[in-house]
């Protein structure tokens, strides 16, 4: 089983060096580049504390659209040209098919999060920026299993990364709308507000909570712990498990 | 494989004529439009800081930074250049807050205010950004000091309004930590000498030495020769 799950991370590898996938990252590192150098040019304090942050959450959303969309696009196109089919005529367990195909994605975002991340050296000290990239790759870990998960419901691009876009939208604000719902403008003698209350209070209980994830304080305080990590690290794994769990569900009822 | 093109030659003239024709159109319908005229969009209110920090996605410092160059450069507007004077100050004041509210540790919002926004000709505004400043110091003295000090000497030297450059003086005197330097909770001490308060001023300067708060040498001969220069004077 470990043999096969490792030739189908080392395809996957493979897959993204022929379709120039790391030429992309480098690309986006180079405009994150120019980026920060413009803002160099525009600010007149605590210039580096800009320049970093902006630059940091550039790569951050930078990261977490190509991987998506390399996940979505790379399963789509084994769908359209038939070849999982080929690969569950074999006589491997949808799950080693799966897993494999996990696993090298895993590959990809190791190497996204470590090309990213050093480019923060120039502005933050290494230990941050160490934690800083932990934290993207548990986020990229999470958008990898989004991506599966939405592309093996939906099976189209479109809707597959909308979907994925949405998911990583509303993980990251769940935490300031919780705060809305408990805030001044709640209105207890209405009907609807305790509804929305619990509506809200639900969706943040099924979602990672992705703003304490790959936080700017971290580059610009230096604020960040061991805490952080220890924090992100254990969410990343139940979530990941989760759906993981999800995505084999689906995949075992497909009639393929 | 390269498949080899067809010539031009044996396009339909139709497709020809028609690409012609439109590219006549598009470019005697690009003349005949009005030239685009710089429309000046003024300053309005900001969100409300939930809204904000809900479109922060979980980030509200790189909100606050984006928003903070973004109000930087809205004077310069489809290149043409607002003076401050054209800038509702009401909502200036209410942005630089809403981001101060996202990201407290940042000085970019108090430096703009300190050393841009209170270069605007207009006293009244002067006095608006100033106040602004001063009710923000009291949030975090220890660090947000050195805009009220510019406010200060702006006071002093700009608006010619004593008064209010004590006013400021003495919040900074009165909030004052070890690490602020000694030239800050002297400013007082000019202020009232200027204002003709001699009485005041040594007051303050024997309080000051009596209180240990001074401990450098050259500080303390400072204000001792001053002391000695006021009571020769009475």
């Amino acid at each position: 089983m470990m043999k096969q799950i490792f030739t189908l991370a080392t395809l996957v590898t493979l897959e993204a060096l022929r379709t120039r996938f790391f030429f992309v990252i480098i690309l986006w590192l180079l405009t994150g580049f120019g980026l920060a150098l413009f803002i160099g040019q525009i600010t007149v304090i605590e210039t580096t504390a800009y320049q970093s942050s902006l630059l940091a959450a550039f790569l951050r959303l930078s990261a977490v659209y190509v991987v998506s969309l390399f996940v979505i696009t790379s399963m789509v196109h084994e769908f359209h040209d038939k070849s999982i089919y080929l690969w569950l005529s074999l006589s491997i367990h949808r799950a080693t098919y799966f897993l494999g195909k996990f696993s090298g994605f895993m590959v990809i975002a190791f190497i996204t999060a470590i090309l990213f991340g050093s480019a923060l050296l120039l502005f933050v000290p290494y230990l941050q920026v160490g934690l800083w990239t932990l934290s993207l790759l548990c986020e990229l870990f999470i958008i990898i299993a989004v991506s599966l998960l939405c592309v093996l419901t939906f099976h189209h691009t479109v809707q597959a990364f909308s979907a994925v876009l949405g998911f990583y939208i509303l993980a990251r604000s769940i935490g300031a709308m919780q705060l809305m719902t408990q805030g001044p403008l709640n209105n207890p003698q209405s009907w609807i507000d305790p509804f929305i209350y619990g509506f809200i209070n639900l969706l943040a209980m099924l979602l990672p909570n992705l703003d304490r994830f790959t936080q700017s304080q971290w580059i610009i305080s230096h604020t960040g712990s061991m805490d952080n990590l220890l924090e992100m690290i254990i969410q990343t794994i139940i979530y990941v498990i989760l759906l993981i769990a999800m995505s084999l569900f689906d995949l075992y009822r497909k009639n393929l | 494989m390269i498949q080899k093109q067809r010539s031009i030659r044996s396009l339909p003239k139709r497709v020809i004529g028609l690409l012609i024709l439109s590219l006549c159109l598009q470019i005697t319908w690009h003349h005949q439009l009005p030239p685009s005229q710089a429309k000046i969009q003024p300053l309005t209110s900001p969100p409300k800081l939930e809204l904000l920090q809900l479109f922060s996605l979980g980030d509200p410092i790189v909100s606050a930074k984006i928003l903070m160059l973004w109000l930087q450069a809205f004077d310069t507007q489809k290149g043409q250049f607002l003076s401050y004077q054209q800038l509702d100050y009401n909502a200036l004041q209410q942005w630089l807050e809403q981001i101060l509210l996202l990201d407290p540790q940042s000085q970019y919002p108090l430096s703009a205010a300190s050393y841009s926004y209170s270069m605007v000709r207009d006293p009244h505004k002067k006095r608006q950004i100033l106040e602004f400043i001063y009710q923000q110091f009291f949030i975090d003295p220890a660090t947000r000091w050195r805009w009220l000090a510019h406010a200060t000497i702006l006071a002093k030297h700009r608006l010619k309004d004593l008064p209010l450059a004590l006013k400021y003086a003495e919040a900074i005197a009165a909030h004052a930590t070890p690490d602020m330097p000694y030239w800050t909770q002297e400013m007082r001490i000019f202020i009232l000498e200027e204002m003709g308060e001699l009485e005041r001023v040594r007051l303050i300067i024997g309080g000051m030495l009596a209180n240990g708060q001074i401990t450098g040498s050259n500080e303390m001969k400072f204000l001792s020769d001053k002391l000695l220069t006021l009571e020769g004077n009475k």
